[in-house]
């Protein structure tokens, strides 16, 4: 299960190593990590996609997470209404006649050219991981030149979403 | 959110350098003794140390030295403290940092450093200590300004000694120790990302008392955590109040009296058939302070199947971690039983059960076999226990000798056993005896080691001659490894694959060399002559125990199998 995680930090030398030396110690799998500084100053934020086997491991990941001396803060915000973010690079190779069609497959996705070439352009898009996979696969066809991913940054929303699966919640069942 | 340190601002009037700040705040932490080993990044420190009241005791190998602050903060109730210089002298200390994590013990470790200018130049004797230390230490810092080191080294001390003890490395670059300043020393620390939870849940203990009260097969299980809590005589009021049977971990040895008849046994691989029974068949199991251990449990599909699992750990993440649990207390020891104790108890339906387990006991005691020349292990390990009233402080490596101690040496007070027991690590007996004896100078203090193990770290023979130390060497001699002996003769089909040691120095004559008192026994009688002489002694003393080569440690948990599926049981 792939479960997203954020977690506040001092800005102490060394902290990311810590953590990413913890997931190596335990096993477990990042699929990406964002880091950056938050509104505090000396507090960053680390934002982790994490592959797990199950709901122990995952339990493991925060518990370990938290016992790190410099971290401030863990949640797992996979399950809360979240806003998620990637920022992709994508170079692709044109030709005369494909340049339109791309054009017009990347509208939808307000994603824009930021570089232009003899044989090939430079697309940017920010969109949560479906998104980008989406666009990736839409223009892979096209000839995938190179391709840059910074990994996911999530805030959890303002307001929560009502509960609407009753059934994870209900006390009628 | 405020991650600044509150100081308490106390300037002194002199300056001083970074070594005697250094001096200064461990007698601000009342360390009374430090461990260690000198060298080129320690220069200034040894240098101000000489100049400075407290006591040094130099081992003879940076590995010895940190086995002794082990050895010293499992029974001292305080941290253990050792010094080691940049480069080889901080990576002769890896194994020891490593064991004290894995068995929690408080260590504060300082390391030198090349100068902070060079750091990162591949310099003489540096080595990136921090980078390597970080996944076995509970914290550690390099200090890059020396304003800092007044406040990381309380920090450091109060995070070994707190919450779930474990060991804090310092790094310190020779220039900050010889950069001068006026220092502003700190009193209180402010960890807002460190705040280990030492009360229970009212509603969880509430929970486990009720489940007390159903429970038909109830179950203690008490591991170190009882000891470092100091709960142990919560641990036998809660035990007598509810005439609930008690297991103990390999570490949690002494929490609980081995002579009373509430006590199983210890538990696990090498544990006792009652002990590992009751936990197959308990309805209810209190862990209280342990890890849940795959030395304990077994294959974890066939630990504690119709259980109840009740969980008192002050690590939220050790609940959980291996063992399904019902009813988590995130808790020290002593308060969670404290509270529980407070509640209106009810002692569980449960005669059968105490029945079944009595016979259990009376009926598959510990038994060694009597089919070999030489002095039997086990009751060669009574007879220590008999010289020494049970109240000696036992140290031990790892392998057979260890577990016989475990089993058979009788521990009925808390403080007198100290073993490595989650590392495993060989070598960690006799330098660890001498931080204990240390520690307790007037208590006698005796090293069980092998005679593998002990050739790991003999070379601190000429640290308990220098001080006159009176720590007593008891080698469970078997020329082999005995217990990798022992795995190849049971599932190897006895292919004795390096694990044979014929060659070995006259430890008699070795120990003569440096000046103690040696003695060779090979029968049982010469044996309890030598040890009735020597073991209360005020002097250091080596006896060579020529034990029966082939006798193996049993019952056994073969891994892989189940609690309920041990071999050797009976003769």
């Amino acid at each position: 299960m792939k479960r997203t995680v954020t977690v506040t930090v001092l800005n102490q030398s060394g902290v990311l190593n810590r953590i990413t030396g913890l997931f190596t110690k335990r096993q477990f799998n990042i699929e990406s990590i964002t880091v950056g500084p938050t509104e505090t100053e000396g507090i960053s934020k680390i934002t982790f996609v994490v592959h797990v086997e199950d709901a122990r491991t995952a339990e493991q990941v925060l518990k370990q997470l938290n016992k790190q001396i410099d971290v401030l803060k863990v949640t797992d915000i996979t399950d809360q209404a979240i806003v998620s973010r990637e920022l992709a690079l994508i170079k692709v190779l044109t030709t005369p006649q494909t340049r339109a069609e791309i054009n017009v497959i990347i509208e939808p996705f307000r994603a824009t050219i930021i570089d232009v070439a003899k044989d090939s352009v430079m697309i940017q898009v920010v969109g949560n991981f479906e998104k980008i996979e989406a666009m990736i696969e839409l223009l892979r066809p096209y000839g995938i030149k190179e391709l840059s991913r910074t990994g996911q940054t999530a805030l959890t929303r303002g307001s929560q979403k009502q509960v609407t699966e009753l059934k994870q919640y209900s006390i009628l069942k | 959110m405020n991650a600044k340190v509150k100081t308490e601002a106390k300037p002194l009037k002199q300056a001083m350098s970074g070594a005697e700040l250094f001096i200064e705040a461990l007698k601000k932490e009342e360390v009374e003794v430090v461990f260690g080993y000198p060298g080129g990044a320690v220069l200034p420190l040894y240098d101000a140390l000489y100049r400075n009241p407290i006591r040094h005791i130099l081992a003879r190998h940076e590995q010895a030295a940190i086995h002794a602050a082990e050895g010293y903060a499992r029974v001292a109730g305080k941290p253990g403290v050792v010094i080691a210089t940049s480069g080889p002298g901080a990576t002769n200390l890896v194994t020891g940092i490593t064991d004290a994590m894995m068995d929690s013990l408080p260590l504060v470790v300082f390391t030198g450093q090349v100068a902070t200018g060079v750091i990162g130049t591949d310099a003489f004797q540096e080595a990136d200590v921090i980078g390597i230390t970080m996944p076995i230490t509970k914290h550690n810092y390099q200090v890059r300004d020396l304003k800092e080191l007044p406040r990381i080294i309380r920090e450091a001390f109060h995070i070994a000694t707190t919450g779930r003890p474990g060991p804090v490395l310092i790094d310190i670059p020779k220039d900050i120790a010889t950069t001068i300043s006026n220092p502003e020393f700190v009193t209180e620390v402010d960890l807002p990302g460190y705040q280990p939870n030492l009360t229970p849940n009212v509603l969880q203990v509430k929970k486990l008392a009720d489940a007390i009260a159903q429970a038909k097969k109830p179950l203690i299980l008490a591991g170190a955590g009882v000891l470092h809590g100091g709960a142990s005589g919560e641990l036998l009021s809660l035990a007598e109040q509810m005439n609930i049977p008690v297991v103990n971990t390999l570490l949690g040895l002494g929490s609980f009296p081995a002579d009373h008849p509430l006590f199983l046994g210890m538990g696990g691989m090498h544990g006792t058939y009652t002990a590992n029974m009751a936990m197959y068949e308990s309805d209810l199991l209190i862990n209280i302070g342990a890890r849940f251990d795959d030395r304990l449990t077994g294959n974890l599909q066939h630990f504690a199947p119709e259980a109840l699992v009740a969980h008192i750990d002050i690590d939220p993440a050790e609940i959980g971690k291996n063992v399904d649990t019902h009813i988590p207390i995130v808790a020290d020891a002593k308060e969670a039983l404290q509270k529980l104790l407070e509640l209106d108890l009810t002692e569980p339906q449960a005669n059968e059960w105490r029945l079944k387990v009595k016979q259990n006991k009376k009926e598959y005691p510990l038994w060694n076999s009597e089919d070999e020349e030489g002095i039997s292990p086990q009751r060669l390990m009574e007879t220590i226990h008999e010289v020494t009233d049970g109240e000696a402080i036992m140290t031990t490596d790892v392998g057979q000798h260890q577990m016989w101690a475990a089993q058979y040496y009788g521990f009925n007070k808390p403080g007198r056993w100290i073993t490595s027991g989650g590392l495993g690590t060989m070598g960690f007996g006799f330098p660890a005896a001498i931080g204990a004896q240390i520690a307790f100078p007037d208590d006698t203090v005796i090293a069980i080691v092998g005679d593998a193990g002990f050739q790991m770290t003999l070379q601190e023979l000429g640290l308990i001659a220098e001080l006159n130390l009176p720590v007593k060497i008891v080698i469970y001699n078997n020329e082999a490894l005995g217990m990798v002996r022992q795995w190849q003769e049971t599932f190897y089909e006895e292919r004795y694959s390096q694990s044979l040691l014929p060659c070995q120095p006259d430890f008699v004559k070795l120990a003569e060399a440096y000046g103690i008192k040696g003695y060779s026994v090979s029968t049982e009688e010469e044996a309890e002559s030598v040890l009735r002489e020597t073991l209360n002694s005020r002097e250091p003393v080596l006896i060579d125990c020529r034990i029966k080569p082939k006798e193996k440690v049993y019952p056994m948990i073969a891994p892989g199998a189940g609690l309920h599926e041990m071999i050797g049981v009976k003769p």
